[in-house]
């Protein structure tokens, strides 16, 4: 009986599959169990950014101009009424959420005198397509700057399965320049 | 601003003693007290109209935030996704032996998705599909569940799945909305050899050795040969009530350190194709492919092989070896707008001298109407030894969301 049983238990697939699964997974699994893909908080970002600098934290109303130009860069409705950012001696620091697939990616853009100076994934949370937040990938933004029409003046290369992620990023990373020239031009009494 | 107050009142008070006579001590002390009890009370109501801004500011910005809550709150909180995508196609194909003309209109694919994220680390994905439009007894098409998985996050760059998923080999298998590739129809090589779309049960786990090199391993359920069957395409399950006596495994190494260009090399091991049920036969299959983007162009690159017990000869000369491969290259001439063409062999008899390879040349166009929605046209020369080789314009419109 208990041959029986052992057989059933052991000779079936799913037991089978289930116990080389947890295997592997103990096996692999390493001890840091720490929460999905959120890679640097948004005020040490922002301390990175401009170190040894203290920026000045600020925000950006939305007026009908700035909400239609940024619903244009995006290809969907903004919601908010302002954004905040971070700035100070012509650098500015913008930390946006855009959805790749269904997920939203928290993405940091700093920008020096309107030119991209550094993109960075803080948090990522698609199950796929995480090859974004590569520092490799990430450096092919520095130095991009926004043309007429509102598009990055560099060509990124992309990812192969991770399409709607680098998409994502090239938007906020437009939306980011495109913000600064907004804060920028306005005259400091209004900002 | 109180000081501006009491000069102007200081003033006013001296203007109108100085038009009259030159008032008493009693006077003026009153005129004095008068005016000290002015001072008092707009005092107070510089105290009350200051906490009444700072109490408009508070309100200004909880409104503000529960705007924002509110106007954001879709987006961030919604647990469950629904997406999909589909393809329509049209084939004008003849065939070299002139045995059959293909002339159809074809809704190949239609596909929703549905996930649901439990928590931050726990998620569900499927894929429910609809394939040729119409499906039930006797009809030319099916409803297939395509994906059906659990996948949890265990550490950081490192997740576990269970169910029904997509096998993790070749370039079209886990990746196939029609917006992603070129062509209409989904290459030959991957369909026929691989076979893409390919999905079994089990369980798997994904995970980065170090930034750009990634691995996959599943242990999952296998192919099965019926009697007189030989092609891997043929051995599909679906994983409906699929025999299980033998099970499979499959890894792959993926690297993606530079950006625009994926590496990768897939193993999958069966030890019967039989399921216990006649003849052992083991299958080997190894896939490796390259997918390369730089500035406008772009390279796709697979080769895939698949290598079976001699003993599978007896059903069919040759069947022991099934290999296969194409190259790609495709250039995009504006944002909206690429052009291809695709060079693919492939052979499910490849292990006898008989020249049995089915080759293929494509060239065509994508039209991007926007990034999610693409109009094809392609032109397909099929040649085999047997004359049953397929020319002729292959039309499609697909999208995904």
């Amino acid at each position: 009986m208990f041959n029986r049983l052992y057989n059933s238990l052991f000779n079936n697939l799913i037991s089978k599959v289930v116990f080389t699964g947890l295997l592997t997974i103990t096996l692999l699994a390493s001890p840091q169990l720490s929460a999905k893909g959120v890679y640097q908080s948004g005020p040490d970002f922002i301390a990175e950014a401009f170190a040894p600098h203290q920026p000045e934290a600020d925000v950006l109303w939305f007026n009908d101009n700035i909400r239609q130009q940024a619903e244009k860069i995006l290809g969907h409705r903004v919601l908010g009424l302002r954004v905040r950012y971070h700035h100070s001696a012509g650098k500015s620091a913008w930390i946006l959420n855009e959805i790749g697939k269904e997920m939203p990616i928290t993405i940091g853009v700093v920008i020096d005198q309107g030119k991209i100076s550094s993109v960075k994934i803080l948090a990522y949370r698609e199950s796929r397509g995480g090859e974004v937040r590569y520092p490799a990938y990430m450096a092919q933004y520095q130095g991009a700057t926004l043309t007429d029409r509102y598009k990055l003046d560099k060509s990124i290369d992309g990812i192969t399965g991770a399409t709607l992620s680098v998409w994502a990023v090239n938007k906020v990373a437009a939306l980011a320049l495109y913000y600064h020239s907004q804060v920028m031009s306005q005259p400091e009494s209004t900002k | 601003m109180i000081k501006q107050i009491l000069a102007t009142l200081l003033g006013l008070s001296l203007i109108a003693t100085a038009q009259g006579a030159t008032p008493t001590h009693e006077e003026m002390w009153a005129i004095i007290q008068q005016q000290q009890e002015e001072i008092a009370s707009l005092k107070n109501q510089l105290t009350k109209n200051d906490s009444r801004l700072t109490e408009t500011e508070i309100i200004a910005e909880a409104t503000i935030s529960a705007v924002e809550k509110i106007a954001l709150e879709p987006v961030s909180a919604s647990k469950t996704h629904i997406g999909g995508y589909g393809e329509l196609h049209y084939n004008n194909l003849e065939k070299d032996n002139g045995s059959g003309d293909k002339d159809e209109v074809d809704f190949h694919r239609f596909v929703l998705f549905t996930s649901h994220q439990f928590s931050d680390s726990i998620r569900f994905f499927s894929e429910l599909e609809v394939e040729h439009s119409i499906a039930g007894d006797g009809q030319v098409g099916e409803v297939e569940l395509e994906q059906a998985y659990i996948e949890w996050d265990l550490a950081n760059y490192k997740t576990a799945k269970a169910g029904l998923f997509l096998m993790p080999v070749g370039i079209l298998n886990e990746t196939h909305e029609p917006d992603t590739f070129y062509g209409t129809e989904r290459n030959a090589v991957e369909k026929n050899i691989i076979p893409a779309t390919w999905w079994e049960a089990g369980a798997a786990l994904n995970g980065e050795f170090s930034p750009g090199l990634s691995y996959d391993i599943a242990a999952h359920s296998g192919l099965f040969l019926d009697d007189g069957e030989y092609k891997p395409r043929d051995g599909r399950q679906k994983v409906g009530k699929a025999k299980a006596d033998d099970m499979a495994f499959t890894g792959r190494l993926k690297y993606t350190a530079i950006p625009g260009l994926e590496l990768a090399a897939s193993l999958q091991m069966q030890t019967d194709m039989h399921q216990g049920e006649g003849d052992k036969i083991a299958g080997t299959l190894f896939e490796t492919h390259l997918a390369w983007q730089k500035n406008d162009f772009q390279l796709r690159a697979l080769y895939a092989a698949w290598d079976f017990d001699d003993a599978i000869n007896s059903i069919k000369a040759g069947a022991d070896e099934q290999t296969g491969f194409y190259i790609e290259p495709s250039y995009k001439i504006t944002d909206k707008m690429g052009v291809f063409a695709r060079y693919s062999e492939y052979d499910n008899t490849a292990g006898n001298a008989t020249d049995s390879a089915v080759e293929q040349m494509d060239i065509g166009m994508n039209y991007w109407l926007h990034p999610n929605v693409v109009f094809k046209i392609d032109y397909q020369n099929q040649d085999n030894s047997a004359g049953t080789g397929s020319d002729g314009i292959n039309l499609g419109v697909g999208f995904s969301y």
